[in-house]
């Protein structure tokens, strides 16, 4: 138990540091190491919540080092994160954000606000600075579904922990530039959940197609891009039957152009 | 130079244990008992945000009788050590008998070396994979832990409400009777308990990672139908 004055409260990131385990503890001086690097994501609001999507490849340098990276997760029943950037960091601070969370609603007895986890992340971000000033940049999107308001919402940072809420869409990592695109053309405000699925579906596509670095449908292997959607009824994951249909679709049309 | 008073051991222990005894007598009787789905916890509680029973982990369930802000503070305590050891390690080491250990030695140290003893009573609740692995761990005021079968009752009038509970249960049943059950071991035959003078929580096996639910009025008044 602690005594009253230097109390975590209901904050885990802080009751790491008082127990000595904080994990942004900080990093060596080699600048050069080749780290995996996680990339594109994407999210858009929708009618009824929002849409997130991303790719499964990290890369090492030129190299493939994983392709089956889940960067996209629910942080918990109606939130959701996507991370780009060094693999390592980017997994422990959504590891640590999704045990952030849950450790609040079990001291506090009920969940944080949306805005609030909103906050919270950034935070996380802003922690990471030092480690982002040495090639460790860790960037996150992050979005649920407000139950105070009955609407999808989305952020996006930087690496200083700017919190930004978008409107519309956003993509994060190195295919985001494609990404966008495809999304900028395509999106209007009324789109249902099943097109939203299908329009990340399509941007992940289109920067696979012109990044290297991001990684495109693999139906050899059944790794397809993690798509969810977050609406009143929580966070739910397409399956890959679905996407293997989505992307089907979506191959005939590039193929008939 | 002045010399304390002597005092014999044996009174010491009996005055603590009086004074802690006292306190817990002065709350509500609380009931765990295991039912066809998992663990149900039931209690007198008029407060609808003043928790007895709350969720320590993903199968771990806590429940206090006795002062609040005592079994609060050790609640909150629980809910750090068990976040930190899965964080540590992995979420399956949690467990609840290193959880109930735990919470021993910090109830036997104030009883023994505190300014007073704290007058609370924990149940530490998990649920396995099926009924022969839950398990239901009672700890007392002074550190004591009951490795308990099957049901567990905790708090002031106890003994009362253990008869009645023992006379009533059955193994596997559903969670209306579990209810019911508790219910009539709570208020006994010439009193009536109301949906909303109660807390139900239930650890339940559902598939998913969080077994812990929190069953609101309008659910257990549907239930007592």
């Amino acid at each position: 138990m602690f005594v009253a004055g230097s109390d975590p409260g209901a904050n885990f990131g802080e009751l790491l540091k008082r127990v000595g385990m904080s994990p942004f503890a900080s990093h060596s001086e080699e600048n050069d190491l080749e780290i995996p690097h996680a990339t594109t994501c994407v999210a858009m609001r929708c009618l009824g919540g929002v849409v997130m999507a991303g790719d499964r490849r990290a890369t090492s340098g030129n190299l493939i080092s994983h392709r089956s990276m889940e960067k996209v997760v629910s942080a918990d029943d109606f939130s959701g994160v996507a991370i780009a950037g060094a693999a390592g960091p980017a997994m422990e601070m959504i590891k640590l954000f999704q045990l952030q969370l849950e450790h609040y609603e079990k001291v506090e007895g009920q969940t944080l606000s949306l805005e609030g986890k909103a906050n919270q992340l950034s935070m996380f971000v802003r922690s990471n600075l030092p480690a982002a000033m040495q090639g460790l940049v860790v960037v996150p999107i992050f979005a649920g579904f407000d139950l105070s308001s009955k609407s999808g919402r989305l952020w996006d940072y930087d690496v200083t922990g700017g919190r930004y809420e978008e409107k519309d869409f956003v993509a994060t990592g190195s295919g985001m530039l494609h990404a966008s695109t495809v999304m900028r053309v395509a999106w209007r405000r009324d789109l249902a959940v099943d097109d939203a699925v299908k329009l990340c579906a399509k941007a992940l596509w289109e920067a696979s197609d012109a990044d290297s670095a991001t990684g495109g449908p693999d139906a050899l292997r059944g790794i397809y891009p993690v798509v969810a959607s977050i609406t009143k009824d929580g966070w739910s994951a397409i399956s890959n039957e679905k996407l293997s249909q989505i992307y089907g679709e979506i191959a005939k049309e590039v193929g008939s152009r | 130079m002045s010399m304390p008073f002597y005092v014999p051991p044996e009174q010491f222990m009996k005055d603590r244990a009086d004074y802690a005894r006292k306190g817990i007598a002065r709350g509500r009787t609380l009931v765990a008992l295991q039912y066809e789905n998992g663990i149900a916890i039931i209690s007198e509680n008029p407060s609808t945000t003043l928790h007895k029973i709350s969720e320590i982990y993903d199968r771990i369930a806590f429940a206090g009788v006795g002062k609040y802000n005592e079994f609060d503070q050790l609640r909150v305590a629980g809910v750090r050590a068990a976040d930190l050891k899965g964080y540590q390690f992995s979420r399956q080491d949690v467990d609840a008998r290193s959880l109930a250990n735990q919470y021993a030695q910090i109830l036997s140290q104030m009883f023994s070396e505190g300014p007073k003893p704290m007058e609370v009573e924990l149940l530490v609740a998990e649920i396995g994979s099926d009924a022969s692995s839950d398990r239901l761990f009672h700890v007392l005021y002074d550190g004591t832990v009951l490795d308990e079968h099957n049901f567990s009752v905790l708090g002031g009038d106890s003994e009362a409400v253990l008869t009645r509970l023992k006379a009533g249960y059955k193994s596997q049943m559903s969670i209306k009777e579990a209810i019911a059950v508790s219910i009539l071991a709570l208020s006994g035959a010439e009193r009536k308990l109301n949906h909303d003078e109660l807390e139900v929580a239930l650890l339940e096996r559902n598939g998913r990672r969080r077994c812990f639910r929190r069953i609101e009025d309008a659910e257990i008044k549907a239930l007592l139908g």
